[in-house]
């Protein structure tokens, strides 16, 4: 096993040291270092995108991310989204609209879609899909989870 | 109080679930808790000699099970043919061997490879041809595992004295769940208890389990559902074993014992869809009045019983289609190969029925020279009409609706008239399936269920649904609180549902058939019904107000909960025996519209468009029934498209995400979904089942729209481009 190695990072807002072995999956320290364990494995090889997070604004998949390379950079997780009493207008809409249905897909949905808000606040349709493109739903169907953004961006929108 | 069934109450588990604080198995953590994985053989069918641990490794602090430490070696099921753990016989080459625990998860993974299986190799029996021929017997002599046989008026010898016959050999491959959260079960042994928690659609088929292995009594199991990432099916049988295996390491280590599946495990060992052959042979009139047809239905069951039998039977009961047929014989025969066992997938032998019953009747309509859908919705189910088993249609049939909706719109009659549209090289076409789909158990089985549920009221003016029915990502934490607080006449907000633990709810049977809402949730109404009835006696003998009664009763243990059993409706009568009868109280109708384009270089096709209209009984929320019926299609669509399991050698050649490949947001066509309520009177606000019935109508709707567009007809799914290009070299190609 490699030699464990300082590390600071921000998560969710947060800066954090933490000792881990580089190699360590960005996944793994998440779930089991840091507790966050909204972000989900369903493949762990960077198909599925359950394990989605955003590494400097940019989705990645938390699977294929080596502890290593985070070091000053910074991480947000679903837990840095909002909480069950305050939802935010993507969140509230992924429910509201149905994109939610098992929901083990959906965090890492949530982070490729925010990233693509921030990006294009009033994105299209195809824009919408080429963005979640990387986040397997096994579930809906995809509609009601393009519905759901396009509603997000509405609601964004009206309340900036 | 404004009703709640009929409108779109946002899901209840939905703010958990979008802000990561749903905790699924793997997100649970016990005190001192392994990590368990599983060694299994690597060939189809071998007799086992013996396990070996490499004497050179470190085997400290972890602990090793094989079938010696089993109680009782045989999960049961509908046979208890299939070890817990193999002892002397290897029959598919994902078999369980044996099991290891360690708390450093780094030392499992390296212990794994300090196994060895002594295996002498036998000859495997990989397809359904090789069964048939029987040259190696792993079943009886004959490697049968069931057979039915349906006859109605003279049967399909009627065929042959026909105006037109038409005959055709239809064919499906497997299909893997990928339900994004793998298997997985945490087990525990609280003195004598044991305890489970995990991933899984039915409390009750894990308790059973446990039960038989350990020989423990009812009290002595706790099965608790965690929340759940899909099933489709993959979670209806195969959760048992994981959670033995758990069990088992906890027993022989004394700590809790963390299982769970890696995807390339969970794809190999876990169950998938029957491959399935169905032969027919049609007769009908000139104008396209459908008489008589003869099918032969064939599936691979794998290499243990599982619940081959029900899927079996469901197939064959749905082989003759939405269509009236005077003469009808189905012949039905599930055969054993040394391949991972077949079971419970969404629709549950239906899809490949109807795939060839649909793609019969689109050969029939071109042999006549007529557009599919109008031959289709000529030959019609209607009321009164009896199906091939003899049951009267009585009430509930909105096909004809589902038809007229679909076609309207979705633009397929002018669609079909123009002809398929060809923009450079691209053609474009468009194609319908009609179908139907059977709620609830088949024929006797929900007699035998007697599914319960319990609704409690509680302090505060708040109700408790409790029930062994579990959300697995459909809805029915939401749905179930909907019917209650209806028919309690509160607001839904008012109403809680009980986590499904065998320890603290009823068993109301398997969360499977399309059986939730319409067969457990008309319980749920008449135990909210019931309590209300309570509360307004109350409210009269004492001359209170509802909530002075509604405390009063929740105050009373004797009076707060109703406990309801499922009564199959009067005047539904099935014989096992001859296979006749009213196989299912009611059914759901459907029709789908696909519109594709075809690359006409490389073959490719593009579902462009999709509208599905859906006879449901009564919507109880639209959103997600709508999910459903949308979610349920573009499995279909995979199906029919580009999820192929290769396999050689018994072996699984493409077990990964990366080569089993299911469809993206840029593979999914926009969806349109029409909601038809022809209402069900037994059904709570008239609702039938819903869950199944999608996933049947996808991959021909999208077959006929290819032919549409190319002119190439395709009998077997998936179509993957190789297919169109073998087809168009084979002749017929624009």
């Amino acid at each position: 096993m490699s030699m464990e190695t300082n590390i600071t990072l921000t998560v969710n807002g947060s800066v954090v040291t933490l000792e881990a072995p580089p190699a360590a999956r960005l996944l793994d320290v998440l779930r089991e270092r840091l507790g966050l364990t909204g972000t989900k494995e369903g493949c762990g090889e960077g198909e599925c995108g359950a394990c989605t997070v955003l590494l400097d604004g940019v989705p990645v998949n938390a699977c294929l991310v080596a502890f290593g390379q985070c070091d000053g950079r910074e991480v947000t997780t679903v837990e840095g989204l909002g909480s069950t009493a305050h939802l935010t207008p993507l969140q509230e809409a992924m429910v509201t609209e149905g994109g939610a249905q098992c929901g083990i897909c959906t965090p890492g949905m949530l982070l490729s879609a925010e990233a693509l808000l921030r990006e294009e606040p009033r994105p299209t349709e195809p824009q919408i899909r080429e963005a979640i493109a990387g986040n397997i739903c096994r579930c809906t169907g995809y509609q009601r989870i393009v519905n759901a953004v396009n509603e997000a961006a509405r609601r964004r929108e009206a309340r900036s | 109080m404004a009703p709640s069934i009929g409108t779109s109450v946002p899901r209840v588990d939905g703010p958990a679930k979008v802000c990561g604080s749903a905790r699924y198995v793997d997100d649970l953590v016990l005190p001192g808790m392994l990590h368990g994985a599983t060694v299994r053989s690597d060939v189809p069918r071998g007799r086992l000699l013996g396990v070996d641990l490499d004497p050179a490794f470190d085997w400290t602090g972890i602990t090793v099970v094989t079938a010696d430490d089993v109680p009782v070696n045989a999960v049961p099921l509908i046979e208890s043919d299939q070890p817990v753990l193999a002892r002397d016989e290897i029959r598919h080459a994902y078999e369980p061997v044996a099991l290891l625990a360690c708390e450093d998860r780094l030392r499992l993974a390296q212990a794994l490879r300090h196994v060895t299986l002594r295996v002498e190799p036998l000859p495997p029996v990989l397809t359904i041809d090789d069964a048939l021929a029987a040259r190696e017997a792993i079943r009886g002599a004959d490697n049968v595992i069931k057979r039915y046989r349906i006859t109605k008026g003279r049967g399909g010898a009627a065929v042959e004295g026909c105006e037109v016959v038409v005959r055709g050999v239809y064919e499906t491959g497997w299909q893997e769940h990928v339900y994004i959260e793998p298997n997985g079960m945490i087990g525990w042994w609280d003195g004598d208890t044991a305890r489970v928690e995990g991933s899984l659609q039915c409390p009750y088929y894990v308790q059973k389990g446990i039960k038989g292995v350990f020989g423990l009594p009812d009290d002595g199991v706790d099965v608790t559902q965690a929340v759940t990432g899909g099933g489709f099916g993959g979670k209806e049988e195969y959760p048992t074993l994981v959670a033995l295996h758990a069990l088992l390491l906890a027993k022989k280590s004394g700590r809790p014992v963390k299982l769970v599946y890696g995807r390339q495990e969970d794809v190999e060992a876990s169950t998938k869809r029957h491959p399935s052959r169905v032969e027919i042979a049609s007769g009908c009139d000139r104008d396209g009045t459908l008489r008589a047809v003869s099918i032969r239905v064939l599936f691979d069951g794998g290499a243990y019983v599982t619940l081959t039998p029900v899927v079996l039977s469901r197939g064959a009961l749905h082989a003759c289609g939405a269509y009236r047929w005077e003469d009808v014989t189905v012949e039905a025969v599930a055969v054993a190969t040394n391949t991972p066992p077949n079971g419970a997938f969404r629709g549950f032998g239906a899809p490949q029925t109807i795939w060839a019953i649909e793609r019969h009747l689109d050969r029939v309509a071109r042999t006549l020279g007529t557009d599919p859908v109008a031959l289709k919705r000529k030959n019609l189910l209607r009321l009164g009409d009896t199906t091939a088993t003899g049951q009267t249609l009585k009430e509930s049939v909105g096909v004809e609706e589902c038809v007229e909706k679909a076609m309207a719109a979705s633009g397929y009659v002018e669609k079909r008239e123009r002809g398929p549209v060809v923009t450079g090289r691209t053609a474009r076409g468009v194609g319908a399936a009609i179908f139907l789909h059977g709620a609830g158990f088949t024929g006797s089985g929900e007699k035998y269920l007697k599914g319960k549920v319990a609704v409690d009221l509680l302090p505060g003016g708040r109700a408790r649904v409790r029930t062994g029915s579990t959300d697995i990502g459909q809805g029915t934490e939401t749905v179930f609180r909907q019917i209650a607080a209806d028919g309690l006449g509160i607001g839904v907000e008012n109403v809680d549902f009980a986590v499904p633990s065998t320890a603290n709810v009823p068993d109301s049977g398997p969360t499977v058939a399309s059986r939730t809402v319409m067969v457990v949730g008309s319980i749920v109404d008449a135990a909210a019904k019931e309590l209300r009835a309570r509360l307004e006696a109350e409210e009269k003998a004492r001359g209170a107000t509802r909530s002075a009664a509604w405390e009063r009763l929740a105050a009373d243990p004797a009076r707060a909960t109703s406990l309801v059993q499922y009564e199959p409706p009067p005047g539904v009568v099935w014989d096992d025996a001859t296979y006749s009868g009213d196989a299912y109280p009611a059914y759901g109708w459907a029709c789908d519209v696909a519109e594709v384009e075809v690359d006409l270089d490389t073959f490719e096709t593009k579902v462009t468009g999709f509208w599905a209209a859906v006879d449901v009984g009564r919507v109880i929320n639209p959103t997600l029934c709508a999910g459903q019926v949308e979610g349920g299609t573009l499995q279909a669509i995979g199906w029919a498209l580009t999820e192929k399991l290769v396999t050689k050698d018994g072996k699984i050649l493409n077990p990964r995400m990366t080569n089993y490949i299911v469809p993206t947001s840029l593979d999914a066509p926009p969806f349109t979904t029409t909601l038809v309520e022809a209402a069900y009177s037994r059904g709570p606000g008239g609702a039938k089942g819903v869950g199944e019935l999608p996933m049947d109508g996808g991959a021909p709707a999208v077959a006929a729209a290819i032919e549409h567009a190319t002119g190439l007809v395709l009998d077997r799914v998936p179509m993957l481009p190789e297919d169109l290009f073998e087809a168009s070299v084979k002749g017929g190609a624009r």
